[in-house]
């Protein structure tokens, strides 16, 4: 029985702007296993970011807040622990990787310093030596010569800066890694190099990672379980054979995989999804995706709906609340 | 056999640089015939968006000819090319940097028409904003917005309808679905491919997504470096990919299907090597798995190996 | 026929944004009082009270009939602060339009073309940037000699530089977005992609800077009649009356400490009107 690492129950977050509240995340479940690649799939504006940075507790200071639900990272409280505690976390225990490696980088210090630096936060007792050491380690880890560790960002191409992101990210061997989209910004072949490379990274450290990304063939390729977020909330959990494969699927996730372009058919039109993903500031009522679902029925106009577990699966859809499934969460 | 709408041959951009002549396109053929698209694909720095700019001008090549329907409009002066500018339009990659912001949804469509005097009653023009509007399917009501209060989709889709303001007959697309979700750039690419058949346009449909170039081309080029690697026609190039840059792409596109999934593949090693002053022979020879030394002898061609299909790789 | 939709006024948006920074508020309530005072003074006060000198009555601290005292020749101190109110709001006004007019279209001209054109103006501008201005200042009106016109001369040229370097770059990072190539692609003319496309987006940088530099030359002003080199006697200027009254402020502080909060209020009513503008223009930057 694999450990839980992460488990986060009922989240919700809101930004307070001048505009109004947006409520980014609303009632999240959500468990990682020691270990697991989760991939998140969503679309903008459905709360995937949030939801990383709230792991943290790293969004906004005066805007964003959380105002309900747990999170636990290997047993602590994160939602109360003190800023002090959550300093010890950060870079340690758990990491980040953000969308965009030119601006994730500080372009006036060295790749090697910046590597170092998360080292010497978390390790107050080494020697420099022994860092220094460990820079080299990092930068050959992911494919950089060590010869390199004294240039800076800006003389290294797009896919080199994000691995040194991940350098970064990794420095400390953290349980828990975030990866917000991190390939999205790069070419498709030096996509593939570095979610190879992560993924290799993966099986040495034995790290458990957060994949956050739109696109379902990433998924595929590198993901142990998948969690399907929309308005803010998991609508679609399950491994990888479930989201791909199984008959029983929330109509988003039919209708995200319709809308991507097959290279093995001959189609001649998309199917996309009708409409839009709603105002997170207004978010309509019953289930967040009715007004958009073709198989939409009276009830999901007013009425929410649960959970439906089957084995591994679970899907928040009326439609499968009442064709006799295991047990309603 | 018609004539093409547009064809460049050995379309040349070089860019001055501190080191060195930057070779953005090099010698580059192509030819679109009217009411078809050519898909142009390649990663960033292959000169592919330097391409579709050059060949409107907006860029002014150092090199080659580009051919409207014949004639070479790179001889042509000013106030010529202020007439060809109403049949060849760009539609932009990015939804927020290429809209003013201080334009209303309805000043912007509008905007070509103005310049170019297509209509001059104010009542014409607010008719044809509102017929634009429909046809890219924007509401109405967003006639007086900005911008900033629409999503990236219903953006994009007033560039569409800037781009068709006056009519044109050639498209110029540059990534415009980069940088939307998946569920809305489907959307749109349905819309592009119903206002091709709906108007006869012909599209030059720049991206570096593979997989959203099959469905709207009918001939797609692989650029590398700033030349053209491979072309064919669209299920050709899926079905029997040649050139070893092409298979590599292939191969990368991450597929939504468990089948492949731990399939180790012949993985392309290294990065994009620089576009300065290039050495002569093939520009991917550095990072080809199946390189030989004669690939970086002297500068290849594309040869056409099968009906429609060329390439410029010595293994072939 | 199509129904009739509203634009939403951006001047809308930004008010209701600036409302709600009470600080910035605050300025501008201020600011609108000194500007009325201004215009209004002689329905306040005759300009006469502020000039005439009743000896008898001199080095009186603030009483029921002079409410700020009067100065050491007996003129009313409130009647002078009334009027020096008009002369700092004026000169600062005047300068900074004449500045913000001839460095536009210095610093237009170089961010738009660019190459050579942008190197040579810019040169130019660096020079002048180099000089102090106090010290510009001070050079001009020596040179030229003082009076209204000189001062106004002296402080422009001071501040052209600046507003020159707001709008170049201003134009340099706009000029390079995509809405301007979209523009070039309909085949609009160099001036229609200026007036129409660049400036609209440039105003609100350059409005910001503009409040903010009020403040420094109000400043300015009052520091050039400090050393003598302001404006004439017996016009009353809130710096002048600074420099005159320093010798007794020992035991008539009125004489140094009203002037002085004058001055404070003004520049600081500007101040947080600028900053307040900046945030209400500008959400982003807020964050």
């Amino acid at each position: 029985m694999a450990d839980k690492l992460l488990e986060i129950k009922d989240l919700s977050v809101e930004y307070h702007t001048d505009d109004g509240t947006v409520y980014a995340v609303n009632g999240l479940d959500l468990t990682v296993e020691k270990g697991q690649v989760l991939g998140l799939v969503g679309e903008t504006g459905a709360g995937k970011t949030t939801m990383a940075l709230s792991i943290l507790r790293l969004l906004p200071e005066r805007i964003g807040k959380i105002t309900k639900g747990d999170i636990y990272l290997d047993g602590i409280d994160i939602v109360h622990c003190s800023e002090a505690d959550m300093k010890l976390i950060r870079g340690n225990k758990a990491s980040m990787i953000f969308q965009d490696p030119m601006t994730s980088l500080n372009p006036i210090l060295t790749v090697g310093d910046q590597i170092a630096e998360v080292l010497e936060l978390h390790n107050r007792d080494q020697s420099k030596e022994e860092i220094q050491k460990r820079v080299d380690e990092m930068l050959s880890l992911v494919g950089i010569s060590p010869e390199r560790k004294n240039d800076y960002p800006h003389q290294f191409s797009g896919g080199m800066k994000q691995r040194v992101v991940i350098a970064i990210a990794l420095a400390c061997t953290p349980e828990l890694l975030l990866a917000d989209e991190p390939t999205t910004a790069l070419d498709v072949t030096i996509q593939d190099q570095v979610l190879h490379m992560m993924r290799e990274l993966k099986e040495k450290l034995d790290s458990a990672m957060i994949l956050i990304t739109h696109d379902l063939g990433v998924v595929a390729n590198n993901c142990d379980s998948v969690a399907i977020m929309y308005a803010g909330e998991i609508i679609e959990y399950g491994r990888v054979e479930d989201i791909f494969e199984s008959e029983n699927r929330h109509p988003y996730t039919v209708g995200l995989f319709n809308s991507i372009p097959d290279l093995t058919q001959k189609t001649k039109r998309l199917k996309p999804i009708e409409g839009l993903m709603p105002d997170p500031s207004n978010l309509p009522s019953g289930c967040t995706f009715h007004d958009r679902c073709p198989h939409c029925m009276e009830q999901c106009k007013t009425m929410k709906p649960l959970a439906v577990t089957s084995g591994t699966h679970m899907v928040r859809c009326h439609l499968f609340e009442k064709s006799g499934k295991d047990t309603v969460v | 056999m018609n004539a093409p709408l547009i064809e460049t041959r050995n379309l040349k951009k070089y860019f001055k640089t501190p080191r060195g002549n930057l070779h953005a396109v090099d010698g580059v053929n192509l030819s679109i015939q009217r009411g078809q698209t050519l898909g142009v694909v390649g990663e960033s720095g292959c000169g592919k968006s330097t391409l579709g700019r050059s060949i409107l001008r907006l860029i002014e090549p150092s090199g080659g000819e580009v051919l409207y329907n014949g004639e070479d409009i790179l001889k042509w002066d000013k106030s010529h090319m202020r007439e060809l500018r109403k049949h060849m339009q760009l539609i932009f990659q990015d939804p927020y940097a290429s809209l003013n912001p201080r334009m209303t949804v309805s000043e912007i469509i509008s905007e070509p028409i103005k310049v170019c005097r297509t209509l001059t009653n104010q009542k014409d023009i607010n008719d044809k904003v509102f017929e634009l509007m429909e046809t890219v399917g924007l509401a109405e009501r967003f006639v007086n917005t900005y911008p900033h209060e629409l999503d990236g989709g219903r953006r994009q889709r007033i560039g569409v309808a800037r781009a068709l303001a006056l009519d044109p007959e050639f498209i110029v697309c540059d990534e415009p679905v980069s940088a939307l979700d998946v569920s809305i750039q489907a959307q749109i690419l349905n819309l592009m491919m119903d206002l091709q058949e709906a108007r006869g346009l012909t599209y030059m449909f720049i991206t570096h997504d593979l997989s959203v170039v099959k469905h709207i081309s009918n001939e797609i080029a692989v650029m590398y470096l700033g030349q053209c690697v491979e072309r064919a026609p669209s299920d050709e190039l899926f079905n029997n990919p040649l050139h070893p840059y092409t298979k590599a792409l292939l191969d990368a596109i991450p597929v939504p299907n468990l089948k492949h999934r731990g399939k180790e593949r012949v993985a392309i090693h290294g990065e994009v090597t620089s576009p300065i002053d290039p050495k002569p022979g093939c520009r991917f020879a550095g990072r080809c798995p199946y390189a030989k030394p004669e690939c970086t002898a002297e500068n290849l061609r594309l040869e056409e190996v099968n009906e429609g299909h060329f390439v410029s790789c010595v293994l072939y | 026929m199509h129904t009739q939709y509203k634009k939403k006024s951006k001047l809308k948006s930004t008010w209701v944004r600036f409302k709600k920074n009470r600080l910035a508020l605050f300025g501008l309530c201020m600011l609108i009082a000194l500007i009325l005072v201004a215009i209004f003074a002689n329905f306040i006060v005759s300009y006469d009270t502020a000039i005439t000198q009743v000896m008898a009555d001199r080095l009186q601290t603030p009483n029921a009939q002079h409410i700020f005292g009067t100065d050491q020749l007996g003129r009313d101190m409130f009647a002078r602060i009334i009027y020096g109110a008009r002369t700092s709001l004026f000169v600062g006004l005047l300068t900074i339009i004449i500045a913000l007019t001839f460095g536009s279209i210095i610093g237009a001209v170089a961010g738009y073309y660019g190459g050579k054109i942008d190197n040579v103006i810019m040169r130019f501008v660096d020079v002048l940037m180099a000089i102090p201005s106090m010290l510009l200042a001070i050079s001009v009106v020596a040179a030229l000699g003082t009076g209204l016109v000189n001062i106004v001369i002296a402080m422009s040229v001071s501040q052209i530089p600046r507003f020159a370097r707001i709008v170049r770059s201003s134009i340099l990072s706009i000029k390079g977005q995509e809405f301007i190539e979209a523009a070039k692609a309909c085949g609009s003319s160099d001036a229609r992609i200026i007036f129409k496309h660049i400036i609209p987006n440039a105003i609100g940088p350059i409005i910001v800077q503009a409040t903010l530099a009020m403040g420094t030359m109000i400043l300015t002003v009052s520091s050039l009649s400090f050393v003598g080199l302001g404006i004439e006697p017996p016009s009353p200027e809130w710096g002048s009356m600074l420099a005159e009254g320093k010798d007794k402020m020992r035991y008539f502080p009125h004489l140094v400490t009203i002037p002085g909060l004058a001055i404070i209020t003004a520049v600081l009513s500007l101040n947080l009107m600028g900053d307040g503008l900046r945030d209400a223009l500008d959400p982003r930057l807020k964050n």
